[in-house]
Formats: structure tokens, C-alpha cells, sequence
């Protein structure tokens, strides 16, 4: 038993529902869970064993080995892969002198891949011990090795450069090399802020006039789906249960997206206020920001925004001076999975459990986070809520268009010269973005990450809408020099290793799919194959339970129609069946026992 | 996540294949089908039954193979409660074309020898695969290396057979509600694990139950591997899906 692990357990009054902080502080402490561990937590916690480890196997971050003293983490995310990820890995192998997915023999490095830690825009990134190190080339990585070796702590080695980000990025609570890279900041969510004012003006309206306003703006999630935000505040407030809860997802781990990096970081404020304006409306008293893994260097930042608000009176007990609006807000962390960006499983990781979404009914309004009926909104959409108390709806709805109002965040990167934030009115094309952003010679532009849309060069005319081509705001730009299905590859490689494992079509169709295109890509496929992706993509869509399962053919699917001829030219023609020729194939083994292969006239003969 | 159906006293009248029949609120599709002579197959869920020992209805919503369409939209019938008019569609071919085609992914996905498993003539999944006329896959197999454990006195768990529906998981518990069994990692790497610990002083009971209730023969009771012989395997006179009234219910028959 150690003393260690038990302190760690009580520092969260060894509830169960908060195993995964406490998994978080056991791996950052010994540097992995080991099964010892696993049995004491699960004592400590009143689970089983298999709820411990069961959780533990599911995150990315989390290990039942050690995982070394530094603990780097490269991003393989697709645009990294456009970018020199390959000589950066072989520079950071090399160095350590251990493969990748190991520790070096002296327990003191350990080298991983992780699939995208929000660094889109300037990559190749990796995290090393949670902090965030950019743009880095081979030259850099050998550096780094370097100073590990001689035992230079994370910290001292990110602010070696001076270079700290701009914004609240050279903050001393953050004092991260990342950077905003905002290209276009718009009205709403990058627009002119005060703090404070939203709530002011919210607690003197009723519950039901804070809900006409955010139905009047159409406001629509931000995250993808697109369901109209009103609507589901609706749905919470009627919904029975003694208490409510409102959760901001902050897990944005779809490849190419970072918009929800840039506000928290420059509008946390707004975004605190969207979560309390919400908490009003629907009668909240319980807040959560549910904030990825991956920016665990965010967080000391977000607890001092926190305290402040307090501080204000913008949070806590009587908020804005209005009696009986009690209403507080704690940053649970997440650990590594790209699943857990979908709502149901998001609440499965929150109460401490491998997150895997959720069977429905009942949802999330109904019955959310510990039973409470909740509202879980992305963190653009709360921000924009905050904006639309304040400025009117009015204001908000006459951007954009007819079904899609307001503006967007988008995160664009890739193949263009200035990659980074663009917030803009929705509505605007995909050209006029590739245009904005300074394109280079673009082959294809990937709208919403691996599970949107894959486009050619046709789509340049297609409006960025809920009617047009809805994102949840990752673009990634293409260029022609690139091998496009190395990239698709990459995406199905991902899906493959972020699928929850729950369901059998989602499970065993990620790896087949992956599996049956490199096939292709190895010159090894036929036709039958495309039927048979088509085929199983069309299971995958009808008998899974989540969006990863539903999307996660999307990639293979998109580049069928939009880049045909990228398989045709892999794909021989009269490839329909494979003939198999037997001398070919035992010339070889003929050759080795001085065989000469017998005519078939001679067999009769002997016979 | 909420596995357990419970029911309460409201009647539903619902549709499935144009026939009308009741139901009560809180059961799920699958529920009322069962309860109505109505097959629609499934891997994971679980109807409790003095066989199997269950005490209550089990659906973990796994296996996907009892999607049904209901009023236009693909659901699972295991997880799916009844709601009043609902038009449900499940025997027809495009429905079980999909249930096929996961069967054929289940078979690639792990490392399937029917001829000299000791679950054969009474695996569900070999029995599906009867029922949908399944040839060959059209799919790749997967070669998995899989793991067989053997380390426990009662049990031998070969993962090769297992196929994730995490009936063992959400069924077989100690008394004070602790699992014997669990899921580990995801995606292509996902699989069960047993707590060896807790298997080792499994019931002989409950050693049984787990073998019952697996739908394949991932987890078999020692010795007792081959005890049943040909002519008297649970599908050896009856197809799966052929018996049109559940004949040990527990709870009460409609």
C-alpha cells in the first residue's frame, strides 16, 4: 500500500466519479499506473479492479507502464505529416537512441506519437510533460534531447527560446511558445468584449426572456451537429431533476482544428459568462469545462480567470448581485481521446469512466453529468451566447445567412500562407476563404477535419453553412505536391485508433477500412474493394452509435467520388479478379529443387 | 451507462413488420419483440432467464446486430424504448444484409476454428452466420494475435473466440456488485480481461453462468468443454430464431 497513491485518492475525497483526476495525478506523480496501483485505487475508490484498469487503457495519456521522466508526446496530426513530421520523428528517435512508443533503457525518455494536439497552424508541435513546444525541425529536436539528457527541466527548456506566444500566451499562468496566429478576428466571439456586461444585463431579465433572445438568434452548436442552441437550453430547463448542470466542451480533438485553443486563451472571460448566462436560463447551480488533455498547460490560466470572476462576483453565490443565482464552475481534464468530444461520452469521462458514448434516450438535457439533466455546448457557442445577451439578437441574426446566423471560427492550415483563426460571417465561400488565407496551389481542402468533407477544386463556390457545407471548423489546405491518399491514410489511421471499441461495425470497420486502402495504395487492390468499402461504409453509417462511427468512412468515401482518378490509377484496369498463375508463383521453389515444371501431356501420359 | 431495463405499467402499441402488438413503457423494441414471438437477433442483450440465471434484462448495445428501422431511422432495438406508434421495420433484406455483413466482420475480426471449438453446435454467432448464408467474408481476415488465459482453476478465457459483446461484463459480479470482467483499450486493440484475482475463486455456479451466457466460446468451464454431444448442441435440431415463444421467462408471459 502506498501512502501516495492513498493521499492522491483523498485529495478528491476518493470519490469515484473524479477517477479520472485522480489517474491524472497518479501518472504525472510515478509516471505510469501500475497494477499494484490499480488495486490500491480501486480499494481507495470502492470499484473494481477492471473499472480501473478498464479506464486506465482507454486514454492516450494514461499508461500501466512508465511512460519516463520525459514524457514527449509528437504530434502525427495530417498537417504535421505535410510539414516534416517524418525527419522530426527520425531526429527525436535518433537522438534518444530509442524507437518510437518506448523508453529509453535508463527510464529517463519516452518517445510517443499522439494524433493532433491542436497545434494546426504551426507544427511540427509536441508536448513534452505537458508543455506545448512549436515549430520544430530536426536541429531543434536533437536540442531537446540534449537537454533532457543533461536533466534540464520542460520548463526551463520551452522559455530557453524567449519566444513566448502572443496574447495571454506570454502570461506568466500560461508562458507558452504557442501562438494565436489570429488572421481575421470578427464582431462576435474575437470581437469587442467587456467583461461582465452580459451577465449584468442578464440577471435583469427573466429565465424565459434569456431563452426568447438566444431562440431568436438562431444560434446553432458550433461543434459540428449544429442543433439549434435555444432549443436545447429548452430542453434542460423542463427537464425534471432537482439540480442542473451546464458542461463547456473544451475537447476539440478533431485533426486541424485549434479555434477553441484561441478563446480560451483570449476569451475565457466570454466564455465563463456564456456558461453563467446558460446556467440562469436553464436554472444551473453546477458548471464544468471539460478541457482536453492536451491543453493541460491552459489550465492554471483558466483557475485564475476563475478566481477573478469570483472575485467579481461574476460567479459563486448572488452572481451580478442577483439573489438565488448561484452558479460555479471547476476545469475537469481529460486525457487523451478524440471520442470523448462527443457529449454523452464527454460525461462518461467526466464521472471517471472510459468514455464511450452513452446509449440513447435519455440524453444529455434529460440526463447528463451524475444524472443531472445538462447542457453541454462547445465553446464557441457559449461564447457567442454571452455576445448575443449583450449586443441583441437582432445583431447577431442579421449576420450570415437565412439558417446559419452569425459567425464562425474557423482554424485553417495546411498548404497556405497564413495559416491560423478566421472568424467570419457564415455564408462565405470556400474559395473566398483559400483566397483570404493565401493558398498554395491547392489539390484538395479537407472541411471539418478527418469526418467532414473532402473537396476539389469544384467546391470553390460552396458556402461554409449549415445549408452548404456545415464545419466544425478545422480546414485543411492541401496542396498539390502531396500524395492526397497518405493523408486519408493518416485519417483512417486515426479513426482506426480513436474508435471507443464499443461497437462491432465501428470497431472492425475502422481497420478494415484502413487496411483494405493501403492495400490499394500498395498496388494490391481491385475493384471489389471499392464495393466493398462503399459497402461497409454504408454499415458503419446505419448501425453505429455515434458520430465517429457514422464519419469515420467519410474520408474514403469523399476521395471515391471527388478524386476518383487516384484510385483508378492504383487500380489496373481488368483488376476485377485476380488471376492467380501457378508457375509464376512456384518458379521459385522449382528453381531451388532443380524441378523443371512438367507439361500437362506428360501427366496423361504417366497416368 | 444505464444497461438494465426496467418496466413499469403503461401499454405502448407499436408495429414491427406491420404487426400490431402492445408493449409496456420502459421495455425496450427488442423486449417487445421477445415478448410477442418476435425474433430480431442480437449477441449482446440478454433476456434473463433461469437458463442463463440472469436476474434482470442485460443490454450493453454492442454488437449492433439488432438494428432495426424505426419510423425511417436506423436504431438499436436492444437500447431503443418503445414509444407509442412506432413503425418498426426488422425482417427485411436490407436489415439483414447489415446484420450479414457485421457477422462477416466479427468472423475477420477475431481468429474463428468452428470445427474444433467446444461452443460449436451452440454459438450464436456461428448460428447467425448459418442463418444470413454467410460463404466467405467479403472482408480481409485480421490474423489477430490474440491471448488465452488459462491461469484460472474453473475458467479458460481464449480471446480469439471473443467478440466484445460484454455480456461477462455487465452479468457476472461479485456480490458486492465488483465485475470479474472489463474492457481494455480501444479501437483495433480492444479487448476483455478477466481479474484474475476474482476468477480464481469463482463459484462453480457462476463458472457456469459465465460459460452460458457467452454467446461464443470465449470463455469455457474447464473439463467440461465437450460435454454435449452431436444431435443435442442448442441448434442442432432448431435454427436460431425458430422458437417463437421464450419458454423459461422469468417475469411474467404476455
Amino acid at each position: 500500500m502506498s501512502e501516495h497513491i492513498a493521499a492522491l485518492a483523498a485529495k478528491y475525497d476518493n470519490d469515484p466519479n473524479r477517477l479520472l483526476d485522480i489517474l491524472i495525478d497518479v501518472q504525472a506523480q510515478e509516471r505510469c499506473i501500475t497494477d499494484d496501483a490499480a488495486r490500491q485505487l480501486a480499494q481507495e475508490v470502492g470499484l473494481s479492479w477492471a473499472d480501473i484498469h478498464q479506464t486506465v487503457s482507454f486514454y492516450h495519456f494514461l499508461s500501466e507502464t512508465p511512460r519516463g521522466e520525459y514524457t514527449i508526446y509528437l504530434n502525427k496530426g495530417p498537417v504535421a505529416i505535410m510539414q516534416g513530421y517524418e525527419a522530426v520523428a527520425t531526429a527525436f528517435s535518433e537522438a534518444a537512441g530509442c524507437p518510437i512508443d518506448s523508453v529509453t533503457e535508463d527510464g529517463r525518455i519516452g518517445l510517443f506519437v499522439t494524433a493532433d494536439i491542436g497545434m494546426g497552424d504551426q507544427e511540427v508541435a509536441a508536448l513534452i510533460n505537458n508543455v506545448v513546444f512549436t515549430s520544430l525541425t530536426p536541429e531543434k529536436a536533437r536540442a531537446l534531447i540534449k537537454d533532457m539528457q543533461e536533466g534540464v527541466s520542460v520548463q526551463d527548456m520551452a522559455s530557453k527560446e524567449r519566444a513566448y506566444g502572443d496574447g495571454n500566451n506570454s502570461l506568466p499562468s500560461i508562458g507558452s511558445m504557442v501562438r494565436n496566429n489570429i488572421q481575421k478576428a470578427g464582431p462576435v466571439c474575437l470581437g469587442p468584449y467587456e467583461v461582465g456586461v452580459a451577465l449584468r444585463k442578464c440577471v435583469t431579465l427573466s429565465k424565459e426572456e434569456v431563452l426568447e433572445e438566444i431562440n431568436a438568434s438562431k444560434l446553432r452548436g458550433r461543434g459540428g451537429a449544429g442543433f439549434p442552441t435555444g432549443m436545447k437550453w429548452d430542453f434542460c430547463a423542463k427537464a425534471q431533476g432537482p439540480e442542473r448542470c451546464v458542461v463547456a466542451n473544451a475537447d476539440e480533438g478533431e485533426p486541424g482544428t485549434f479555434k477553441d485553443r484561441v478563446l480560451l486563451t483570449e476569451r475565457a472571460e466570454l466564455l465563463f459568462e456564456g456558461m453563467a448566462l446558460c446556467a440562469y436560463a436553464v436554472g444551473a447551480t453546477t458548471g464544468s469545462l471539460y478541457l482536453r488533455g492536451e491543453y493541460t498547460y491552459l489550465r492554471e490560466y483558466l483557475e485564475q480567470v476563475l478566481e477573478q470572476m469570483r472575485a467579481d462576483n461574476l460567479l459563486g453565490k448572488a452572481i451580478a448581485g442577483k439573489a438565488g443565482f448561484d452558479f460555479d464552475i471547476r476545469v475537469q481534464l481529460g486525457a487523451g481521446s478524440y471520442v470523448c468530444g462527443e457529449e454523452s461520452a464527454l460525461l462518461e469521462s467526466a464521472e471517471g469512466k472510459r468514455g464511450e458514448p452513452r446509449n440513447r434516450p435519455p440524453f444529455p438535457a434529460q440526463s447528463g453529468y451524475r444524472a443531472m439533466p445538462t447542457v453541454i455546448d462547445n465553446v464557441e457557442t457559449l461564447a457567442s451566447a454571452a455576445q448575443i445577451i449583450d449586443k441583441g439578437a437582432a445583431w447577431f441574426s442579421h449576420m450570415g445567412t437565412e439558417e446559419s446566423t452569425g459567425t464562425k471560427v474557423l482554424s485553417i492550415s495546411g498548404d497556405c500562407d497564413r495559416p491560423g483563426i478566421y472568424e467570419v460571417e457564415f455564408g462565405i465561400t470556400i474559395g473566398a476563404l483559400l483566397e483570404m488565407a493565401g493558398a498554395r496551389d491547392p489539390q484538395a481542402v479537407q472541411v471539418g477535419g478527418p469526418s467532414g468533407q473532402c473537396l476539389n477544386a469544384e467546391a470553390k463556390d460552396t458556402p461554409i453553412s449549415f445549408e452548404g457545407c456545415p464545419s466544425a471548423g478545422a480546414i485543411i489546405i492541401i496542396g498539390k505536391q502531396h500524395d492526397l491518399l497518405a493523408i486519408i491514410d493518416n485519417f483512417m489511421e486515426f479513426f482506426t485508433d480513436e474508435s471507443c471499441g464499443s461497437c462491432s461495425s465501428c470497431r472492425a470497420g475502422t481497420w478494415i477500412l484502413r487496411n483494405t486502402l493501403r492495400r490499394i495504395r500498395q498496388g494490391q487492390g481491385t475493384r471489389e474493394d471499392l464495393t466493398a468499402m462503399r459497402q461497409l461504409s454504408t454499415v458503419m453509417e446505419k448501425t453505429t452509435k455515434c458520430g465517429l462511427g457514422h464519419t469515420a468512412p467519410h474520408p474514403i468515401l469523399n476521395t471515391l467520388d471527388n478524386f476518383p482518378h487516384l484510385y483508378e490509377a492504383l487500380i489496373p484496369e481488368q483488376s476485377d479478379i485476380r488471376v492467380f498463375d501457378l508457375d509464376a508463383s512456384i518458379k521459385a521453389a522449382n528453381a531451388a529443387v532443380g524441378r523443371t515444371s512438367v507439361p500437362e501431356e506428360k501427366e496423361e501420359e504417366q497416368l | 451507462m444505464s444497461e438494465t431495463i426496467e418496466t413499469s405499467s403503461e401499454t405502448i402499441t407499436l408495429t414491427i413488420d406491420g404487426q400490431e402488438i402492445q408493449a409496456k413503457a420502459g421495455q425496450t423494441i427488442l423486449q417487445a419483440a421477445q415478448k410477442n414471438g418476435i425474433y430480431i437477433p442480437t449477441l449482446c442483450a440478454l433476456h434473463a432467464s433461469k437458463e442463463n440465471g440472469l436476474k434482470s434484462d442485460i443490454a450493453p448495445g454492442t454488437c449492433r446486430i439488432c438494428t432495426v428501422r424505426v419510423n425511417g431511422r436506423t436504431m438499436a432495438a436492444c437500447t431503443t424504448p418503445v414509444a407509442q406508434d412506432y413503425i418498426v421495420e426488422n425482417d427485411t433484406e436490407e436489415l439483414n444484409d447489415l446484420r450479414k455483413t457485421i457477422v462477416e466482420l466479427l468472423f475477420v475480426e477475431g481468429n474463428h476454428f468452428c470445427p474444433s471449438c467446444e461452443k460449436s453446435g451452440s454459438c450464436d454467432l456461428q448460428a447467425l452466420a448459418y442463418r444470413y448464408q454467410m460463404l466467405s467474408p467479403r472482408f480481409h481476415y485480421a490474423f489477430s494475435s490474440r491471448e488465452v488465459n488459462a491461469e484460472s482453476p474453473k475458467l479458460l478465457f481464449d480471446r480469439n473466440r471473443c467478440i466484445l459483446c460484454r455480456r461477462c461484463v455487465l452479468a457476472i459480479t461479485t456480490e458486492d456488485g465488483k465485475q470479474l470482467f472489463g474492457f481494455t483499450k480501444r479501437g483495433d486493440k480492444s479487448g476483455i480481461i478477466m481479474d484474475e484475482e476474482l476468477v480464481k475463486n469463482i463459484s462453480e455456479e457462476q463458472a457456469q453462468q459465465a460459460m452460458h451466457i457467452c454467446p461464443v466460446g470465449a470463455i469455457i468451464r474447464k473439463e467440461k468443454g465437450f460435454d454435449t454431444p452431436f444431435g443435442q448442441r442448442k441448434y442442432d435440431h432448431n435454427p436460431i430464431g425458430s422458437e417463437t415463444v421464450c419458454t423459461t421467462c422469468n417475469g411474467e408471459k404476455s
